[in-house]
């Protein structure tokens, strides 16, 4: 009837490592950013199969959450960037030093 | 859900269902792999972000493959609606798409490192999903999905089971908006005190 959830799974590990990679690849604070949400969809993805392998509304439970906690982090950690380059144009990871106060 | 009624439509069977959930599942993955790759080689910040939108929108497709139509409309509300508008607002404010970082890379290393890391995290992760027997636990400990609507069986289990953490999301969601106001805030005096030339100057500050 439906796809096997191995390939769901298979997915989304694969999608995880792409964005685990590109947190370490890129520099750019933003593009940091967006690999962490694509690391959360990977997991998102996980808990949606478990949720119909094992029938349980758990899973889904735990994704919407999630995605509560993904958009608080976003508006903190944009609201950082945006402090950061206020006080001196700091796009990149490099230069984030400057926190040590 | 969508194999379920292209199934009931046609009356052909189990054969088309099966065919077309597998169709939802390979199209889902291309754009979440395309948008994926895209997000990690893009230059351009904006492209980046644009990518990820193509990302967010396969994960939906994955969710309706997999029954969960109401979390499939709240990632592309949310997700491609809110949090990607948020960053390519951030992206046009701050102008981060004009400025190419010109400083060489600080540790020679790190860039085969990481894909080096990354392809052990992603065998060590595949090789576990072989290995342990994972999805074997207990069935439907905190409500099952059969036998009713998706939305309706999420919002009974948020507001009974998961009702203290569904508070808590709401305390936490009012302390990300004091924390972005207090972290975006000007220091020094109020712009209604400035004239418009001061006021000029402290944007572009």
């Amino acid at each position: 009837m439906t796809v096997p959830g191995a390939w769901y799974l298979v997915l989304a590990a694969v999608l995880f490592g792409i964005g685990a990679t590109g947190l370490l690849v890129r520099r750019n604070v933003l593009v940091m950013f967006m690999c962490i949400e694509l690391m959360l969809n990977a997991v998102n993805l996980t808990f949606v199969t478990f949720a119909r392998l094992l029938d349980d509304i758990g899973g889904q439970a735990s994704v919407f959450f999630v995605l509560v906690v993904a958009a608080a982090e976003v508006v903190v950690g944009l609201a950082i960037i945006v402090a950061m380059f206020r006080r001196r144009a700091a796009a990149t990871a490099d230069e984030i030093h400057i926190l040590k106060g | 859900m969508t194999a379920a009624l292209l199934a009931a439509a046609t009356g052909s069977g189990a054969h088309l269902a099966h065919a077309s959930a597998w169709a939802v599942f390979g199209v889902g993955a291309a754009l979440i792999l395309t948008g994926a790759f895209g997000v990690v080689l893009l230059r351009n910040p904006v492209h980046s972000a644009l990518m990820l939108v193509i990302t967010l929108i396969g994960v939906a497709l994955e969710f309706i493959d997999e029954s969960a139509d109401f979390l499939a409309a709240v990632q592309i509300i949310v997700y491609a609606g809110a949090i990607v508008i948020l960053f390519l607002f951030v992206i046009m404010f701050l102008a981060v798409d004009r400025r190419e970082p010109a400083a060489p890379e600080p540790t020679r290393a790190q860039r085969p490192l990481a894909v080096l890391l990354g392809l052990v995290a992603l065998a060590e992760l595949l090789i576990l999903s072989r290995v342990q027997h994972w999805s074997s636990g207990a069935h439907h400990v905190a409500g099952s999905l059969k036998g009713g609507e998706d939305v309706q069986k999420l919002g009974e289990s948020i507001f009974t089971r998961y009702l203290l953490p569904f508070e808590m999301t709401a305390a936490l969601l009012v302390i990300a908006v004091v924390a972005a106001v207090v972290l975006s805030r000007r220091h020094g005096r109020v712009a209604a005190e400035m004239s418009p030339a001061e006021q000029e100057e402290a944007t572009l500050r």
